[in-house]
């Protein structure tokens, strides 16, 4: 786009010696480009999802060609329908009662240990806080496989199943919390803290009525990302579920797919699957909006807090 | 009521203060102990008991690994077998193992070609359209990895949307699902590119814009500012980024499964997950901890990075 630009503009001045500078006429001028660059890569990033959004409310059995508009696959079918397939059925709110767990274990074990760790200087706090990067940084699979050999082998009263998705989606998530924490803490610095204890609170009451109200929208933030990322999840629950009844929809999405059975139905799996993370950011952009009003903090920052990139 | 010090303890007393600061310690030790002994027992000890499989025995009866804690009774032959495997003759897992290199390179290299600039125009040129451009580049983010797969899956069956407009340009309709290595990498762009992209775009975002202004008032032009000063100013995020692709993109096996399923396109968590059934897990997890050895030295190289990052922010 930009070189029809200037070959015109060349066109236009041919003939004049200053024909260079003028080319850069307009250091400022939009960036036309880059401009019409986004645009095609957001096209190409979102409009595959609405095609297989629309794909779930297909009347036919296809996944490939649409005919036509129809609840079938939502409640319709009374054997192939999300609300009549046990199976499918049951993933929902599997996946939601693994959010809702990981979520009220994982936010007050890594707030607390933030907390501690970034107070507490030494060598022990140092080498737990490496350890918990590491936890953030290591490979799924490999996290996975470690998770599915404990279970199995060394813990193995636990078993595969429910408790062992738990144990293994907290380990797997506490460092969101963690890290969200002591980033926000490193920038409140310590005068509050010093504050609160010169002026006579006892740790615990500096801790409960100055830090936490002071962390709210951060611990806010990084249980709306443990919440969401549970609903995604799918290397830890896939290597750790043992049966249909602890199985989340990202794994029968995976499983049935991959089957061979996929149909209209997984789209409307998914599509449930893409509702409930979207109202979780929506609610999370709105609560982390209300707790940080009054700071000078905009509707971009609180996005990019809520998607863990602050 | 706060705001009334009590007069026992003067905020000028320093000495004093000091001394109060000592002893409470322990507080800090008890907030932080149940996430300690949280990841001690469940992460440390899994990864312990994975190296104590990988280097213990099989059991012949029942066909299952039997793992062996002492160190001093490890017994090598899971090890000799996968690197066999992957370094010996009849090395199949060699080939599996260049060919996760070469996917994960391409794909992560297209990933960067594609994201920064769209990240770059949205954290420099996006104006007043900033917010709404911001949400359709984070909104992938909040679509769950499957769902996205899926979408593929539907566009590119051999009579989807994709192969239709193909054959009405004439362009016949290719086999997309059929074991191709291009729909493994275009799998493995699109599935995680909106990691790459936020990290991006924040990194992008925090570049003061008066450095950049500075660049052009002295002269430079737009390309030249852009390679002397924006460049250089976002090598972190990029570094980060690519970290944070690379990383996940070497143990995903679930990509290439459904979007291929073929052998020849297979990856090395392909290999690590399809060893987990019993008879072979002993291999399945030294080829997981040799896979970690490689990448602890990137995984180190990040957790440094942030630390020094959020160091250098306070």
């Amino acid at each position: 786009m930009t070189s029809t630009v200037v070959s015109e503009r060349v066109a236009t001045k041919a003939g004049t010696k200053q024909a260079r500078p003028k080319l850069f006429r307009n250091p400022w001028r939009h960036p036309w480009f880059l401009e019409g660059f986004t645009w095609l890569y957001l096209i190409w990033s979102l409009a595959p999802i609405a095609i297989a959004v629309l794909f779930s409310f297909n009347k036919g059995k296809s996944q490939a060609t649409y005919q036509g508009l129809s609840f079938r696959w939502y409640w319709g079918d009374k054997v192939n329908s999300i609300w009549y397939n046990p199976q499918l059925h049951s993933a929902m709110f599997t996946t939601l009662k693994l959010s809702a767990y990981t979520t009220l274990i994982a936010v007050p074990l890594g707030v607390a240990f933030a907390l501690g760790i970034n107070r507490w200087r030494g060598k022990i706090p140092s080498s737990f806080n490496f350890i918990m990067i590491l936890s953030f940084v290591v490979p799924e699979l490999i996290f996975g496989v470690a998770m599915f050999f404990v279970f199995t082998q060394l813990f193995s009263g636990i078993g595969l199943g429910l408790l062992a998705e738990i144990l293994g989606l907290v380990t797997w998530n506490v460092s969101w919390p963690a890290i969200i924490v002591q980033a926000r803490l490193v920038t409140i610095g310590k005068q509050y803290e010093e504050a609160s204890a010169d002026l006579g609170a006892t740790q615990w009451q500096t801790i409960r009525r100055v830090m936490l109200p002071l962390l709210y929208p951060a611990i806010f933030a990084s249980a709306i990302l443990v919440f969401s990322g549970v609903i995604d999840d799918f290397v830890v629950v896939d290597l750790l579920s043992s049966n249909a009844t602890n199985t989340p929809m990202s794994v029968i999405i995976y499983s049935t797919q991959h089957g061979g059975n996929g149909g209209p139905a997984l789209n409307a799996l998914a599509t449930v699957m893409l509702l409930m993370s979207f109202v979780v950011a929506g609610l999370g952009f709105l609560g982390y909006r209300l707790m940080t009003r009054g700071q000078r903090i905009d509707g971009q920052q609180a996005l990019t807090a809520i998607a863990g990139a602050e | 009521m706060a705001t009334q010090a009590p007069p026992e303890r003067p905020p000028t007393a320093a000495p004093g203060k000091q001394k109060e600061h000592q002893p409470n310690k322990l507080f800090w030790i008890i907030l932080a102990a149940p996430g300690m002994i949280w990841l001690a027992i469940l992460f440390v000890i899994p990864f312990y008991a994975m190296l104590a499989i990988g280097e213990g025995k099989l059991d012949t009866q029942t066909e299952s690994p039997v793992a062996v804690y002492n160190p001093f009774t490890w017994s090598s032959a899971n090890l000799s077998n996968v690197w066999r495997d992957l370094f010996g003759s009849n090395a199949f897992a060699g080939d599996i193992a260049w060919r996760t290199i070469w996917y994960v390179a391409i794909a992560s290299l297209l990933s960067l070609v594609i994201a920064y600039p769209a990240a770059y125009f949205v954290a420099r040129f996006a104006g007043r359209r900033k917010g709404i451009f911001l949400l359709l580049l984070i909104a992938p983010f909040w679509i769950s990895y499957m769902m996205r797969m899926l979408a593929w899956i539907d566009l590119l069956q051999s009579n989807g949307y994709v192969n239709k407009i193909l054959s009405f340009v004439g362009l016949g309709s290719p086999d997309w699902l059929g074991g191709h290595f291009y729909t493994v990498i275009l799998g493995l762009v699109y599935g995680y590119i909106p990691y790459l992209i936020l990290v991006l775009y924040a990194g992008l975002d925090r570049i003061d814009a008066s450095l950049i202004e500075a660049g052009r008032d002295l002269g430079l032009g737009r390309l030249r500012t852009f390679v002397r000063v924006t460049l250089p100013l976002s090598r972190q995020p990029i570094l980060t980024g690519m970290l944070i692709t690379v990383l996940p993109m070497l143990g995903d096996y679930y990509t290439n499964q459904l979007l291929s399923g073929a052998r020849d396109t297979s990856m090395i968590g392909n290999l690590i997950q399809g060893q987990l059934s019993i008879p072979s897990a002993g291999q399945g997890a030294i080829l997981s901890l040799i896979v970690l050895v490689v990448l602890l030295v990137p995984m180190i190289y990040y957790v440094i990075a942030t630390n020094r990052s959020s160091r250098a922010a306070s």
